[in-house]
């Protein structure tokens, strides 16, 4: 399935997975990050319980420096 | 400075006046070296996309400005609408574990990052609706300052001059009046470019000061952190003093006037 991670389209061979799956995959697990899912926050707690669908809009951010 | 004059914003007291931002460093160990110099307590944070792919295994400014030791006040840089605005803090809310300690900016421009103020009353409304203890970067308009204070926000802090120009305090007298008309406190924000704008903005009563480019646009940026956080102990030390009343035509010496050799 395809979906669009930060702007940017990814291809991933499963046909279905959960966010916590995902983050996973992308080897960020020890980062501190938050997650959007097409427009609504996924809290960590649920990580492992939503599940990503194809066509999905994911943000995935965290703090870096500024002012 | 001594521990009874501590900075208190929502109910929580900080060490130091001085709070500083994370950006425009050139490395994180400058960041976290110039940060210790600055003896601030409170750090600024943006909000942006994660490195997914190559750079993913990159150190993160977490690993050098742990949570732990200082209390992150993630902002909203590069803003330009309440709804963006709003967006950003509620991400950085998961992000930091229900932290309800934020910076709100609206911009209006991207020459000259003014903020626009009308979208920054809309996003402060939904955020103290929404129990975050907003901290509210606004222009240095007195009746502005009056309404985002009114609404709820636990600081105010009007610029001094435009983000990152250094340009110093322009209108003092602006500041003196919101500064007057605050129950809560008032910041400095923006502006700042050495460390006499920093002792002239405590002069004036602000009860501390957020900057960035100041300390890290400087030459020697770990030197100018030191100087910025005397600046800010000497500026608050001279306004809790009280200065002498300015007296252009009657100079008074400071030595006796008996007792001259003839």
């Amino acid at each position: 399935m395809q979906i669009l991670i930060n702007g940017n389209a990814k291809q991933f061979a499963v046909k279905s997975m959960t966010i916590a799956d995902l983050v996973s995959q992308l080897n960020i697990s020890g980062k501190r990050i938050a997650i959007e899912c097409n427009g609504e926050i996924v809290p960590r707690s649920l990580f492992a319980d939503i599940a990503i669908k194809e066509g999905d809009k994911l943000e995935i951010v965290g703090a870096v420096g500024g002012g | 400075m001594n521990n009874e004059d501590q900075l208190i914003i929502a109910g929580q007291p900080y060490h130091s006046r001085l709070l500083v931002g994370t950006g425009k460093y050139k490395d994180f160990a400058e960041t976290r070296q110039a940060i210790d110099a600055s003896g601030a307590k409170i750090v600024t944070v943006a909000i942006r996309r994660t490195n997914i792919g190559q750079n993913a295994g990159e150190p993160s400014l977490l690993e050098f400005l742990p949570l732990g030791e200082f209390t992150y006040l993630p902002n909203t840089a590069g803003c330009y609408s309440a709804d963006d605005a709003v967006r950003t803090l509620r991400l950085a809310r998961e992000l930091l574990d229900g932290h309800k300690l934020v910076k709100l900016e609206v911009l209006g421009d991207p020459k000259t990052l003014y903020p626009n103020v009308i979208e920054t009353i809309t996003a402060a409304k939904i955020l103290v609706k929404e129990g975050f203890d907003v901290m509210v970067y606004t222009s240095d308009d007195p009746i502005i300052a009056k309404e985002l204070e009114e609404i709820g926000c636990c600081a105010v802090m009007p610029l001094a001059s435009l983000i990152g120009s250094g340009m110093g305090i322009l209108n003092p007298w602006n500041l003196q009046i919101i500064i007057e008309n605050a129950k809560v406190p008032v910041l400095v924000d923006a502006g700042v470019g050495t460390a006499s704008d920093a002792a002239i903005a405590m002069e004036l009563g602000c009860a501390g000061i957020l900057m960035n480019t100041a300390i890290a646009g400087a030459r020697n940026p770990i030197l100018m952190a030191s100087a910025m956080k005397k600046a800010v102990e000497a500026g608050r030390e001279a306004y809790l003093a009280g200065r002498m009343a300015k007296k252009l035509y009657s100079a008074s010496p400071s030595s006796p006037t008996s007792g001259m050799i003839d």
